[in-house]
């Protein structure tokens, strides 16, 4: 697919953009609008962008995993953030939370097993909807 | 079929070993209930199924149940022992032991489950394993034709049964078979719910007119057509007729309909019997015969009748165990099954024709051999005073003698005489093949020297069956009676028959039997009526589908605000603001521009900004989460529709007016329904039990402040773990699809 020079620079910027504003949508989701859904949205429609722009051979050299690969591993990510529950013995999916560094004032920087699930959420919804888009544009 | 005998690996190699030890291992456990159920115990065990339902289920050990999970697991054993050597250098030998264990299964959860439901479930697992190995020879055209044939057959009869089984639940209050109280004859809801259970258990019986399967079900390799027939598949349905008898049994309805079904079934298939040339068609027919006489005495019901129905349960399943399996080592040991050509056969295989000839005198019914016993007891109870049973000793008496001249057929014809030249020079079958026909014909000569080892299940299965403790006492020689008299008669009139056998054969073969025709033909109107449908329904234009849909849909709006009496007072207040009638007017915009443009790309956008208009109302009404993600789902599908677009043939955009005309109408109608029913919605109080819950909980439970986010990835986060399986699922589908069709275009 060709397209003019300024779309191919300005994706370039806009791609990496997009991409590093697509995690903070991820990370701030469990405060604030966003998380692993919305995130994986944003990012795909960054690299979607890219392969408008570049052609969807480009798009997959640039993600360098298949978008199936992707999906598939975000999947089990989410699935193992869910069974982590069990090593404490909690049901199935219960969230576990590490609170590192606590201080007076706050509660300290929070890991949690939620947070991961999240991320599984976001390689899913990036893999899937990129699974769909590249075999589009490479279909048609 | 007999693929190889010379090739297998050692009791079928390590598949061959787990398929005999599971059913050997089975057969020890069960044998120890013996002496308990034999004292008139009744073991049971329950356990939570669906806890959350409060669905139980159980296991239930009396004598029914024993009885037939010892001759499941026990033929089983033999069976697949034996099959390790005729099966064993199949390639496929490991994925025939798979189908034969799940059957077994299947058919040992049947008989064991105190619970309806998962008699049921196992039920069904029975009718598919037996497709899979019916169809075993994938690749012959009759195999499969045979397969399905007994699937749809028996799978209809299932589903009658599953209907059946929950009009039980509501007439009885459970589903428990031990709960069932007393008999539901008097019950409104008799009469369907004995219809159904009989559908369910006649079609799995094979009884008239639903008999054509199980000959045909002989497509199967030798060692199935041994388990289905005689321990286990067919028998199905005559263990839920006995199973039942206690609640449905005893009426009148329930007599006539058993016993003129029953008779009619042994008769009409003993006299195919006499038809066929193949031997293992003959013992097809005879089968159908033993469960029609099962049947029609369990339709009698009387103590007398049970006890014989059960000793004839064991009689039979032995000596056609034994029956098939030695066919098989026949097939194998001179590659034809032909009664016309087989011809002493006993000089080459004198084994084989040791085991044939036990077991074809148990089933003449010759004495001291278990089969006399059972025809014995049988005649007791037909001579029964009531006028009703001259019938059943009609029928008795008939099919016992055309039985007597089958079992001269199958298996002393083949054997006298002058050995015949046939396509494999005769020799005799292995250890492996020959342990199960040897064992089983000299059960049935044991049983009948010392009857009362037979008296342990017998007689807590005749309890299981009536209802009440039955008196079971098994002899050999009660003394000079009606019985033994038509006994003797029998024998007379059977070998008449016998020595006729060839000629009646020669009068039969003209005589074409209607069902398995009118099957295809039946299947052929519905292959015709799919396809009728089709051509009407699936016109392959997707305007036509969508169409078709939202018209559906329509309806059912309209339909719930007929029902509902919904009509809101529409009243537009004060709470609508500017910014509220500009959204309205923006989304309107878009949603005309959709309508009236001829350009597909501006359809597309305009229907981006329709979308983009709904997240705005998401944002006025303080839900960022779900706006920011119509907004990007928004745009994601304006590029992927243009991305297709692109591509797409230019068809001529100009669509007919009328056809527009006609859209536009069935648009406005289902918005106007569904403006309707949500201001129905919005009309009644808000239950904001479970929002208040999220606000209250979401941070000191889910350290989160975002509602939303909190409920995707904790409240509610297996949910959403399936939602998103789905979306890889759909993505992946959808990928292999449009790879598919690459492939196709190249």
């Amino acid at each position: 697919m060709r397209s003019s020079l300024i779309v191919r620079a300005a994706t370039r910027l806009l791609v990496s953009l997009s991409l590093m504003f697509s995690i903070w949508m991820l990370l701030r989701g469990h405060n604030e609008p966003g998380g692993g859904f919305i995130g994986g949205l944003i990012g795909s429609t960054g690299f979607i962008l890219y392969a408008i722009a570049h052609g969807s051979r480009a798009a997959r050299e640039a993600l360098r995993l298949d978008p199936q690969t992707i999906a598939v591993v975000g999947l089990g990510i989410a699935l193992l953030a869910g069974v982590a529950a069990w090593i404490p013995g909690d049901a199935l999916f219960t969230g576990q939370w590490l609170f590192l560094w606590p201080s007076e004032d706050s509660k300290g920087v929070p890991l949690s097993t939620v947070l991961v699930f999240d991320i599984g959420v976001y390689l899913v919804v990036l893999g899937s909807v990129l699974t769909l888009v590249l075999a589009l544009e490479e279909e048609v | 079929m007999a693929a190889g005998q010379d090739k297998a690996p050692f009791l079928g190699g390590t598949p061959g070993i787990i398929s005999i030890l599971v059913p050997t291992a089975l057969f020890v456990w069960f044998a120890q209930f013996v002496p308990q159920v034999a004292a008139g115990e009744v073991l049971a065990w329950r356990f939570a199924w669906v806890p959350s339902l409060g669905v139980e289920t159980g296991i239930l050990l009396d004598g029914l149940s024993l009885s037939f999970a010892l001759l499941i697991s026990g033929i089983g054993a033999l069976v697949t022992l034996y099959a390790s050597s005729y099966m064993g250098g199949h390639v496929h030998y490991t994925r025939f032991v798979t189908y034969l264990l799940s059957f077994m299964t299947g058919m040992l959860g049947l008989v064991l489950s105190d619970n309806l439901l998962s008699l049921f479930v196992f039920w069904e697992i029975t009718t598919i394993s037996s497709y899979l190995l019916i169809g075993f020879d994938a690749d012959q055209a009759k195999a499969r034709r045979n397969a399905l044939q007994a699937l749809l057959v028996t799978g209809t009869g299932g589903l009658a049964f599953l209907a059946g089984i929950i009009l039980i639940g509501f007439a009885a209050g459970t589903f428990d078979i031990s709960a069932i109280e007393g008999s539901l004859a008097e019950h409104p809801l008799y009469l369907p719910i004995f219809l159904l259970v009989v559908a369910g258990a006649f079609t799995k019986s094979a009884q008239v007119p639903f008999h054509f399967w199980l000959p045909n079900a002989m497509a199967a390799p030798t060692p199935v057509s041994a388990y289905l027939h005689s321990a286990t598949m067919v028998k199905g349905g005559v263990y839920l007729l006995a199973r039942m008898n206690p609640s449905l049994g005893g009426t009148d309805i329930w007599f006539w309909t058993l016993v003129v079904f029953g008779g009619v079934t042994a008769v009409f298939a003993s006299i195919l019997a006499l038809k066929q040339t193949d031997i293992k068609q003959v013992l097809a027919y005879t089968t159908l015969m033993a469960l029609g006489t099962l049947v029609m005495f369990l339709g009698v019901g009387t103590p007398e009748a049970v006890k014989a129905a059960m000793t004839f349960l064991l009689v039979h399943s032995f000596y056609k165990a034994a029956l098939f399996l030695m066919i098989g080592v026949v097939d194998h040991g001179t590659g034809t099954r032909d009664a016309t050509v087989l011809r002493g056969l006993a000089r080459a295989m004198p084994l084989t024709a040791l085991a044939a000839g036990l077991a074809a005198l148990s089933m003449a019914g010759i004495p001291p051999l278990f089969g006399f016993i059972g025809k014995e007891f049988m005649y007791k109870a037909a001579l029964d005073a009531d006028p009703a049973m001259l019938w059943v000793t009609a029928c008795t008496f008939a099919a016992s003698a055309l039985m007597f001249a089958a079992a001269g057929v199958v298996a002393w014809r083949p054997f006298v005489g002058k050995l015949a030249d046939t396509p494999v020079k005769a020799h005799e079958g292995g250890v492996a093949m020959l342990t199960g026909p040897l064992l089983l014909g000299a059960l049935g000569l044991g049983l009948g020297l010392f009857p009362d080892y037979a008296e342990a299940l017998v007689r807590p299965a005749a309890a299981a069956v009536a209802g009440v403790p039955v008196k079971v006492d098994l002899y050999l020689w009660g003394g000079v009676n009606t019985a033994l008299i038509l006994s003797l008669a029998t024998f007379a009139v059977g070998f008449v028959i016998y020595l006729l056998h060839g000629r009646l054969r020669g009068w039969l073969g003209g005589w074409k039997s209607r069902f398995d025709p009118g099957w295809d033909r039946l299947m052929d109107w519905v292959a015709a009526g799919a396809k009728w449908q089709t051509r009407v329904i699936q016109t392959g234009q997707l305007r036509r589908y969508i169409f078709v849909t939202f018209l559906t849909l329509a309806f059912a709006l309209g339909w719930s605000v007929w029902r509902g009496g919904i009509w809101p007072a529409i009243d537009l207040g004060d709470d609508l603001r500017v910014k509220h009638w500009s959204v309205l007017i923006f989304i309107t915009a878009g949603a005309a521009i959709v309508a009236f443009t001829n350009s597909r790309m501006t359809a597309v956008a305009a229907l981006g900004v329709v979308g983009v208009g709904v997240a705005l109302i998401f944002i006025m009404f303080g839900a960022p989460d779900v706006a920011i993600t119509q907004l990007l789902v928004e745009v994601l599908q304006v590029v992927l529709v243009a991305v297709a677009m692109l591509k797409l043939p230019l068809l001529n955009p100009e669509r007919v007016k009328t056809l527009r005309i006609w859209d536009l109408g069935l648009a406005l109608i289902i918005g106007g329904l569904t403006t309707l029913i949500l201001l129905a919605v919005m009309a009644t109080p808000f239950d904001l039990t479970l929002t208040e819950f999220f606000e209250a909980t979401s941070a000191p439970l889910a350290y989160g402040r975002n509602i939303v986010n909190v409920i995707l990835v904790d409240f509610r986060a297996l949910d959403t773990f399936g939602e998103i399986a789905v979306v890889v699922i759909a993505a992946l589908g959808a990928y292999a699809l449009l790879r598919g069709t690459r492939k196709g275009m190249e």
